[in-house]
């Protein structure tokens, strides 16, 4: 599992890549949690197009940033136009309060 | 009628996650499933065995065991924990039911079991453990149709 973090204007750009299990979700949570609270961005926007594989604890990680960009005033946002993650996203629920777009250029244009 | 059959036993790791779903993947693929097959089998074994890590035996050592059989082309999947069980099988396999949601569970791993595999049945008894049954029958598709 590899992590990308950037910032662009107020916004945290983390781009996932491999698999996201339970396993690697753990440690991916600390380092975005550890970044993204002392960062002075408040949105985030979730790159998933590099992801091998995604379970239900995708759902969880994702779930759980959502929050701590709420609790910034800011929003998460998600990349991704692999079709088995998107229906995962879609069967969680998460898309009805998460935008979805195919990739990231087209994420950060309508931010 | 062609047979196989395989059995795998590890400890209750998160480490082993990723290998557990990946052996029985490849046991699989004897059956010449499509890519989206695979996904399917790799992800509902994900969710059997984080459970039982997360749930059965919270976090702590245990063992986790996987059977897989193959009956022509059916592929027959059970996922045996020791830990400590469910109360109520029909709650816990509720879509969003979780008793976790303060570890950033999302009540998702059942119906995602459920949607990707054939069928799913869940035996469990509290104190003693939970078993995960699952079938999935690979279609054989033609090239063209792939
Ligand atoms: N092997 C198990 N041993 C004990 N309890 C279990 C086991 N598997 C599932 N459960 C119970 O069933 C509930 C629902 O499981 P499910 O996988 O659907 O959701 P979750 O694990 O809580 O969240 P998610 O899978 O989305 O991360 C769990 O919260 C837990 O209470
Ligand atoms: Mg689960």
């Amino acid at each position: 599992m590899f992590l990308e973090m950037e910032e662009l204007e107020n916004n945290l750009i983390v781009k996932l890549k491999g698999e996201l299990d339970h396993h690697s979700s753990e440690d991916i949570r600390k380092k975005i949690d550890a970044y993204f609270s002392t960062s002075s961005t408040s949105n985030i926007v979730m790159d998933l197009n590099e992801l091998t594989f995604m379970d239900s604890s995708g759902v969880g990680l994702i779930m759980g940033r959502y929050r701590s960009a709420q609790e910034k005033n800011g929003y998460l946002i998600i990349a991704c136009d692999k079709e088995r993650i998107v229906r995962i996203l879609d069967m969680s629920g998460l898309l009805k309060i998460i935008k979805l777009y195919p990739n990231l250029d087209t994420a950060i244009r309508n931010i | 009628m062609d047979k196989n059959y395989m059995k795998l036993e590890f400890l209750s790791k998160s480490a082993n996650e990723s290998f557990a779903r990946v052996v029985v993947a490849a046991f699989a693929s004897q059956l010449d499933p499509t890519l989206e097959e695979l996904s399917d089998i790799k992800t509902a074994v994900s969710e059997a065995v984080t459970n039982a890590i997360i749930h059965g035996y919270e976090y702590g050592e245990g063992v986790i065991i996987i059977e897989a059989f193959i009956v022509d082309n059916l592929i027959n999947i059970t996922i045996r924990d020791s830990g400590k069980g469910i109360k109520n099988i029909e709650e816990a396999m509720e879509p969003f039911y979780t008793s976790k949601p303060d570890l950033e569970r999302s009540g998702m791993g059942f119906t995602v079991m459920e949607t990707f595999m054939d069928s799913l049945v869940v035996e469990s008894s509290e104190g003693k453990g939970t078993v995960v049954r699952m079938t999935k029958e690979i279609k054989n598709l033609s090239d063209e149709e792939r």
